[in-house]
């Protein structure tokens, strides 16, 4: 081949104009950072900021309602896409506030660090939203993965932090290689790589269905170890345990939303052929871990340790929507099953940031205030902060007129449209049996006596944020149709 | 049997031996090496397929540059061998009792059909066409952002690896000569005032 055969015709950058953004100023970032005196790293973290935002704004203004594809198909540009990509922005932006002072304390050597790797991470996610392709699905994840490993063990002089970091980066290791061989086998049965060139070959119905379901049954797997649900769930406790909380808070929060891309993209565009098949073997996971984790939550001293079985269940609760979507051929309740699991992420991602960002405002040099005890008598210390705990302990159990609660009941009415009644009522059981350990957290703020009278001593900037991220819970929770219509528009476009 | 299937069957062969004994072998050392010659044969049946490119990567890459890293680390540890296979045999009968379920499982699920159905012709390299000008084409062309991706992925592998081992400047003994001279005497030396001491 001569030269001049090989034409070469640029790519349309504009879909990925925030990607591209991201991972100049990552890079810019990370040198400024070396560059920088400051023990403070102000500079790092004002434009680590200044990013996130400039991506909110790029993100809004290239967003169109059309689906875009671009890259030769592996990047996808669509209404789904961006919602999420806003959402995660958000979520980082507020992560990074609330970390900022616990980092510098525990690892003031790499706190530029932990900026960077976060901007890293979040282009993974990013990656892994807009992906169209197994390869940059997996290219995501790695990247995400990856950069948390590192993050966890920041804290170096940790024997915690670093045996958390040990096993989730060889089991996040084994997870991927088990993602890789059913990503292989998918390959070997449909010739492509090209999610809406997968979906595209099944309908037409040339593939081998025996390669196909083995190489599905190997990708639930994978994707089961990185959104945590039973049996893949072992890493979880140990990991949000052992990392600094900061890093904890991250991990538990904005991933989850990449996650779901990734199962709406793999499974619901690529594989909907074979729905029959992941519906299965989902309705197990998701039984499972709603069981384990609500179950093993009650057991927990720590408060990290029992948020991580209650994301656990969550996750299990979120995968009933993704069920529920196309039941046997019918795809009438799609839209209503999946926007409801997406609104369900969505809200517990707010939550959640608020649940470990309050673990982060109590805690102070060398007093991590991540047990259960330490919240006790609360409200005797703060009455404002003890009430947006609550909110945030409120929501998660799913007490009416909190935002969990209507998150729930979308599920469950996607659930019952399907005609899963049985499946209905085992999740009400067992979110049942969940409500008892989120309101003891709350006994424990307002019934008991204060072991620690020491006063909370925050910025007020992060006193702020707290109270707007627990305020949100609540106003989400008066008016949840404005976020959940924008949930089924932004799928409707996307689908 | 063509000489070609014969040299895929010889070559296979040693693959899988090799790869049982990286798992098997007592000694980490044997280990490696036997992975060494894993990815010889690999090489050999990637080359048989027309791949020269991924041939010759493989060897360079993995055997000259990252298996040698691996013996060399292997070697430098002291791993204690009899902690490690400690519970080993206590663990066996399960693992292997569920290692057979699994693969007579994916055997009886596969045997049905495996064989026939999958049995397509492998592609045929375009005469004069070189697949290693194919692969940087494609490489820089239609996977430039996967291939970006990946690059990505080492930047932060590298900034992964200086943040978590990084402690800080370290503390060496070299002295400033200039602050050497320029040092004045109520720098060394501070004189406390005692109030003076009464006799009894």
């Amino acid at each position: 081949m001569t030269l001049a055969e090989m034409s070469f015709v640029l790519p349309d950058l504009r879909p990925a104009a925030a990607e591209i953004f991201l991972l100049v100023m990552a890079c810019a970032i990370l040198l400024i950072d070396v560059f920088s005196k400051n023990p403070k790293r102000t500079m790092t973290f004002v434009l680590t900021q200044v990013t996130l935002l400039c991506c909110v704004f790029i993100t809004f203004a290239t967003s169109s309602a059309e689906i875009t594809y671009t890259f030769s198909n592996m990047f996808v540009d669509d209404l789904m896409a961006d919602f999420l990509k806003l959402l995660l922005y958000l979520t980082v932006l507020v992560v990074m506030f609330y970390s900022r002072a616990y980092m510098l304390e525990r690892a003031p050597h790499a706190t530029g660090e932990f900026f960077a790797l976060t901007l890293f991470a979040t282009l993974g996610m990013m990656v892994m939203i807009s992906a169209n392709h197994f390869v940059t699905v997996y290219l995501g994840l790695e990247l995400l993965s990856l950069s948390l490993y590192a993050m966890v063990a920041l804290n170096r002089d940790s024997v915690q932090a670093t045996e958390a970091a040990m096993k989730y980066f060889v089991l996040g290791a084994l997870a991927s290689g088990l993602l890789l061989y059913g990503m292989s086998m998918i390959y070997g049965a449909t010739g492509t790589l090209e999610i809406t060139g997968v979906a595209e070959r099944l309908a037409m119905g040339v593939a081998n269905k025996t390669v196909l379901t083995l190489g599905l049954v190997f990708l639930v797997a994978g994707i089961a170890f990185k959104l945590g649900v039973v049996p893949f769930h072992m890493w979880i406790p140990d990991v949000y345990h052992g990392a600094p909380t900061a890093v904890t808070l991250l991990i538990g929060s904005a991933p989850k939303l990449a996650a779901f891309a990734i199962v709406m993209r793999m499974l619901v565009n690529g594989l909907i052929v074979l729905a029959v098949d992941w519906q299965q073997m989902l309705i197990i996971l998701s039984v499972l871990s709603m069981a384990i984790g609500n179950l093993a939550a009650i057991a927990q001293t720590n408060l990290k340790r029992m948020l991580a079985y209650s994301a656990i269940s969550h996750m299990g609760f979120m995968l009933l929507g993704i069920v529920t979507g196309v039941v046997g051929g019918d795809a009438r309740y799609a839209l209503n099953a999946y926007s409801s699991a997406m609104f369900y992420v969505v809200t517990y991602v707010i939550t959640s940031a608020g649940t470990f960002g309050m673990i982060l405002l109590l805690a102070r040099s060398g007093f991590e205030s991540d047990q259960l005890d330490d919240f006790k008598g609360l409200n005797k210390r703060s009455p404002w902060f003890a009430a947006i705990m609550m909110m945030l302990m409120f929501s998660m159990a799913g007490v009416p007129f909190f935002v969990g609660f209507f998150a729930k009941l979308s599920v469950l009415q996607a659930v019952v449209a399907a005609g899963y009644m049985w499946l209905a009522i085992a999740a009400v059981i067992f979110s049942l049996i969940g409500a008892y350990y989120y309101l003891r957290v709350v006994k424990l703020m307002y019934f008991d006596e204060p072991t620690d009278t020491s006063p909370i001593d925050a910025p007020f900037d992060i006193k702020l944020l707290m109270s707007a991220n627990g305020l949100a819970v609540a106003v989400l929770g008066i008016f949840p149709q404005a976020l959940m219509s924008l949930c089924a528009y932004s799928l409707l476009r996307s689908l | 049997m063509e000489f070609k299937t014969a040299v895929f069957y010889f070559l296979s062969a040693i693959l899988v031996f090799a790869s049982l004994r990286v798992i098997t072998a007592r000694n980490p050392v044997h280990a490696a090496l036997n992975l060494i010659l894993a990815f010889f044969s690999a090489a050999g049946v990637w080359a048989l397929l027309q791949a020269e490119f991924l041939a010759i990567s493989l060897i360079l890459v993995y055997v000259g540059a990252v298996m040698v890293l691996f013996l060399f680390v292997v070697m430098m540890l002291d791993i204690n061998l009899d902690r490690i296979r400690e519970g080993f045999w206590s663990y066996l009968p399960l693992g292997a009792i569920v290692g057979l379920v699994m693969v007579a499982e994916l055997g009886a699920v596969m045997a049905a059909n495996y064989l026939g159905v999958l049995e397509t012709d492998a592609p045929q390299a375009v005469a004069g066409a070189s697949n290693t000008k194919d692969l940087g084409r494609l490489i820089y062309t239609d996977f430039v952002y996967p291939f970006e991706l990946a690059s990505v992925i080492l930047l932060v592998a590298i900034v992964a690896a200086i943040a978590i081992t990084y402690r800080g400047p370290k503390k060496t003994k070299y002295t400033d000569p200039a602050e050497q001279v320029r040092v004045r005497a109520k720098d060394r030396i501070r004189v406390l005032q005692m109030p003076a001491e009464k006799q009894d």
